[in-house]
Parts: C-alpha cells; sequence; structure tokens
C-alpha cells in the first residue's frame, strides 16, 4: 500500500520533471500540449494523495484514475485515466501487490487504453510502448524473474517501442492529420508511457535492493 | 528558475575540497558565467511570456470566461463551478440543447455563439485542449430542456473521448444525447485515414444552421440530420503566417523562417500539408479554394455561403482582400454566394493567417442559414 502511493509519487515526479520535454516531442507533429496536460494532471494527483486517506490499492489507482480523467483534458486524460480505473478493478480491496497482479494490471490497463481509443499496436501512439512492455514482462515472469527483473524486461521493450514510433506513419491522434509528416518524430504518448515505466523501474530495483 | 540554481550548487558540492580549493577561480568563474547564462535564459523566457496580456497563466481560461460573463450577462450565465456558460435563460423548455465546446484560445470560438438560435452551452477546456467528460457532462445537464441536447464535436481524438464518456454520462442519468462530429478541413485529409479530418472554422455554420433548426421546435433527430447535413457540405482550409503562444508553454508552439508560411496547418498550431515561401494574398487564397473545391465540386448556379475567418493576428483589412479574391474565383465558376462572414470566428490564438471555409447550400440550409441570430459574437436579423 505504501510502495503504491510511493510508485504514484514517482510517476507524478517523472512526468512533471519532464512537462517541457514532452511538448516539445508533441510539437514536432502534434499540438504541443501533452507535457502540460499531464504535468496539470499529475500535479492534482499529488494535491488529492497529500489529503486523500484511500483503504486499498484499487482506491488509490481508481483515485488516480478519476483525477487525470477530470484534469487533464485531451486525449491523454480519458486514455491514462481509463489505464489507471482499469488497473484498479484488479487490485480492489487489497493491500499487497505481487508480480502476477503487476502483470495483470498492466494488462488491464492496456485493454482500457485500446477501448477507449479504438486503438491498436502500430498506429504510432503509447500502445507502441505499452504491449511490447507487457509482452515482456510476461515473459520474465514466465522465466521466474523477479519484479524488478521483469520492470527491466518491460522498460527496455518500450524503449524499443518507442523508437519504433519514429519509423511508422501515425493513423491515429492528431499527428494522424499528417500522414508522411510524421514520419522521423517519436509519440508523446508512447514516450510518457515509456518514462512511466523507467521511473517505476528505477524504484523496483530500488526496493528490491533494500530487500 | 530555482531548480537550475539547485542542480548548480549540486556540482559544487560533488567537488572534492582539494579540487575546488586549487581551482576555485576557474570554477568560480565557470559558475558565474553559467548562472548569467541561465539567468539570462530565463529572463528571456520571461520576456516571451510577458509579451502576453495576462496575469497569471494557470488562470487564463478562468479570467476570460469571467470577463466573458460581466460583458455579456444578457446572453450568458456561468454553471457555477464549472468552466461551463449557457444561455441565461437555460434550459430552455420543449428545445432540443446544442452543447458545444472545445480547447479555450479560439474566441469567439465557443461561448461567443452561446444564444438565441445557435448554441446552448459551451464548454471551455485548457488552452487547446479539449474538456474534461464531467466539464461537458455539466454543460449537458444544465441545458437539456426535456427534448435531448445535441453535442457538436470537433473532429480530433481528445474532444470525441471527452465527449463521448460525458454522453455516457448523462445517459445513465436518462438525458436522450446525440453528437455529430465536424471535420471540414481539407488539408490534411485522407479519407482513408481511420480518424479523418480536423474540424476548424466550419464549425460555426453547424452552430448556425443547427441552432437555427433547433430554434423551430424540431426533434433532436432532426436537429443532427440538419448538422449532419452542414457537415457534408462543408469545407476548410488555412494558412498560418505565424505561429501562436500557449500561456502555459510561454514560446511559440512552432517556428517558421522570416519568408515561410505554413500552409494548410491545424488550429492549435499543429504542421500543415507543407512550407513555401510567402506568395501574394491572391495567388495563396487561390491554392486554397482549389484544394477545397476539388473536394467540394460546385457547378454553375449552385448556391454558397463563404467565410473567411481570421486567426487571431490578421487585420480585417487582409482578410477582406482575401474575400475579394474568394469572390472572384466563386463568380468565375458562377456559384452564387448567398452569404458572406468575414472577420475572427475560430482564432488560434495571436497566430497571423487565415482559412477560408465555403457551404454549399440547398433549400433548407439557406433559410436555416440566414434565420435570426442573437449572441454575443453573431446577430444577425
Amino acid at each position: 500500500m505504501a510502495n503504491v502511493i510511493l510508485a504514484i509519487e514517482v510517476l507524478a515526479d517523472i512526468i512533471i520533471a519532464n512537462k517541457e520535454k514532452l511538448t516539445e516531442i508533441d510539437a514536432a507533429i502534434g499540438d504541443a500540449d501533452h507535457g502540460i496536460n499531464m504535468a496539470r494532471g499529475f500535479e492534482a494527483v499529488r494535491t488529492k494523495l497529500a489529503t486523500a486517506k484511500p483503504d486499498d490499492i484499487g482506491a488509490v489507482l481508481k483515485m488516480v484514475g478519476m483525477t487525470l480523467i477530470s484534469t487533464v483534458g485531451g486525449a491523454s486524460g480519458p486514455l491514462y485515466g481509463t489505464a489507471f480505473m482499469r488497473a484498479a478493478g484488479v487490485v480492489q480491496g487489497q493491500q499487497v501487490l505481487n508480480s502476477d497482479k503487476a502483470g495483470q494490471m498492466l494488462a488491464a490497463a492496456i485493454g482500457g487504453i485500446k477501448e477507449r481509443g479504438k486503438a491498436v499496436k502500430g498506429e504510432k501512439t503509447m500502445l507502441d510502448a505499452l504491449e511490447p512492455a507487457y509482452e515482456a514482462f510476461q515473459g520474465g515472469l514466465a522465466a521466474g524473474k523477479s519484479l524488478a527483473e521483469c520492470m527491466e524486461l518491460a522498460t527496455a521493450a518500450a524503449q524499443a517501442g518507442l523508437e519504433y514510433t519514429k519509423t511508422i506513419i501515425a493513423t491515429k491522434g492528431r499527428a494522424s492529420y499528417l500522414g508522411e509528416r510524421s514520419l522521423g518524430h517519436q509519440d508523446a504518448g508512447a514516450t510518457s508511457s515509456y518514462l512511466m515505466l523507467a521511473a517505476l523501474t528505477e524504484l523496483a530495483k530500488g526496493q528490491e535492493q533494500e530487500g | 528558475m530555482m531548480v537550475k540554481i539547485t542542480k548548480v550548487k549540486t556540482q559544487i558540492d560533488t567537488l572534492d575540497q582539494p579540487t575546488r580549493k586549487k581551482h576555485f577561480g576557474a570554477v568560480g568563474f565557470f559558475i558565474g558565467t553559467l548562472l548569467a547564462l541561465i539567468f539570462w535564459h530565463e529572463l528571456m523566457k520571461e520576456a516571451i511570456i510577458v509579451k502576453k496580456i495576462i496575469n497569471n497563466a494557470e488562470q487564463v481560461v478562468e479570467e476570460m470566461l469571467q470577463g466573458v460573463v460581466l460583458a455579456h450577462p444578457q446572453y450568458v450565465k456561468r454553471v457555477e463551478g464549472f468552466n461551463v456558460l449557457v444561455r441565461a435563460n437555460s434550459p430552455v423548455a420543449g428545445k432540443v440543447g446544442l452543447v458545444s465546446g472545445g480547447g479555450s484560445g479560439h474566441e469567439p470560438s465557443h461561448a461567443g455563439y452561446v444564444g438565441k438560435g445557435m448554441l446552448d452551452g459551451a464548454v471551455a477546456g485548457a488552452v487547446f485542449t479539449s474538456p474534461t467528460p464531467d466539464q461537458v457532462y455539466e454543460a449537458v445537464r444544465a441545458v437539456d430542456g426535456g427534448q435531448g441536447v445535441l453535442l457538436i464535436i470537433k473532429n480530433y481524438t481528445g474532444d470525441i473521448m471527452n465527449f463521448e464518456m460525458a454522453a455516457e454520462m448523462a445517459d445513465a442519468d436518462g438525458i436522450k444525447v446525440a453528437k455529430v462530429v465536424v471535420n471540414d478541413d481539407v488539408a490534411v485529409e485522407n479519407s482513408t485515414w481511420t480518424t479523418g479530418r480536423r474540424g476548424i472554422a466550419g464549425t460555426v455554420f453547424v452552430h448556425k444552421i443547427a441552432g437555427a433548426k433547433a430554434e423551430t421546435g424540431a426533434g433532436l433527430e432532426e436537429v443532427q440530420r440538419v448538422a449532419e447535413k452542414v457537415i457534408a457540405n462543408v469545407r476548410s482550409m488555412g494558412m498560418a503566417l505565424s505561429p501562436c503562444i500557449v500561456p502555459a508553454a510561454g514560446k511559440p508552439s512552432f517556428t517558421l523562417a522570416e519568408n515561410e508560411v505554413e500552409i494548410g496547418m491545424g488550429i492549435h498550431g499543429e504542421p500543415g500539408t507543407h512550407r513555401e515561401a510567402i506568395r501574394s494574398a491572391d495567388e495563396t487564397t487561390e491554392h486554397l479554394v482549389d484544394k477545397i473545391l476539388k473536394d467540394l465540386p460546385l457547378a454553375a448556379g449552385d448556391e454558397v455561403a463563404v467565410m473567411v475567418n481570421g486567426l487571431g493576428g490578421t487585420p480585417p483589412m487582409e482578410l477582406y482582400i482575401i474575400n475579394r479574391k474568394v469572390a472572384e474565383l466563386l463568380g468565375k465558376q458562377q456559384v452564387v454566394i448567398t452569404k458572406t462572414f468575414v472577420g475572427n470566428y475560430m482564432t488560434s490564438l495571436e497566430m497571423a493567417g487565415f482559412s477560408v471555409t465555403i457551404l454549399k447550400l440547398d433549400a433548407e440550409l439557406k433559410e436555416l442559414l440566414l434565420a435570426p441570430a442573437d449572441t454575443p459574437a453573431l446577430v444577425q436579423y
């Protein structure tokens, strides 16, 4: 429970720290607001966390999802908001998180993003980072690796997915209006997804070392 | 600024003691130069922000909405606690409610069109960012006069998702909600892209005509049908001479060389089809109208409405020069211009540039277009 709240704080930190970078990436092929919007959402999440007293992990994630939906706007609000709400559903009423549950949460989050955004992998969206990440995570679990190791595999796959978004033409989101002019640029949503995974991985590694 | 200075301090602390003593002069000079550079950079950044007449980037939407209500109390009132403006007499019993909205920064869209003969409610998102579902939901609740509510959405992924979520929430309340998606921008169109085209200034014609239909007491399905008919017959395209500055970003959303223009960019500063050296008003207008007419072929005797829309940084003088050329081009084809709108209708903050919109009319659309409207930004008898 405390770990999950810490994880949310880590997510807020990484997004807020990269506000300008994300906005710059979005400006190249979108409308230059991804960093600003996500940072506004996670500032609100920070404020809520400071006062709210959620009972379980599910309640924490639900609060994060609702806050993102009602403060971010744009496409990222409904997408990330839905992702957290769906992840919350997996761990409703639970106090402890294990690797299996983490994998299920990622799967539920991805399912929510696909439904809400009516998107699939290969359309230059956050899914291009998240889906390979999930597959790598499950691969790690099957091989009996630790949570931190699975997270490391997932982050590496997300990074490869992020690179892949530079090589494809957008067919979803505002970048899709550009067609070929979107080539050569990485997707802003895939970037924020990668950043969040990377930050969570650092956290998991640190905690595993502490024992 | 604080963060950057803290980082510099950290660098000093990580140097070991002897080194710090030995190279104190050099390091001091280096740090000093760095600080001066950072300071200069921050000053320049602030200088750009100061070039806007605002108080606080976080408060622009709130303060704007307060100003709109103070200016037009006879037309609009605020839904308490939300970035939603509705007709002063909302909800109008027995009338289909029309709700539009989107990111702020497009003024007078959308609140400027709240009033008799057009919209019932407008939702203002953050600058260039679609409003959140809870905001749209409050607008729907505030304007529902028992006949249902039509959502007029511009075709952006974020707008569609947020408005759809709001529609789901209103449905759960038992409010009938229908929606239409405006996609008039031919610039970066390609019908094989599933997401389709952007929605821009043509949206104002949807507000006008669907609004007039709703005023006749027509049901939700009828109002939706007319809105869809406008969308099927309206096309736009724009160009930009200069970028805009989103207050929260504090710097231009794109950059253009001195003699360069962006053809077909979006109303949020999204890139367009290409960049080219600036040409005359006539040449540029011809290029845009050609693109529109390729997509919306017109025959001799066809009737149209024309909108020459300024993006916020272009003076009426230039818009009228453009309109002169649009009229000439349509005249050559013996197309009849029934009504012309020239001015700032769907802006992009202070972006210099314009868009041209052509709406092909039939008898029904013509009658509704010419019907009276009484709103802060559009009054017609």
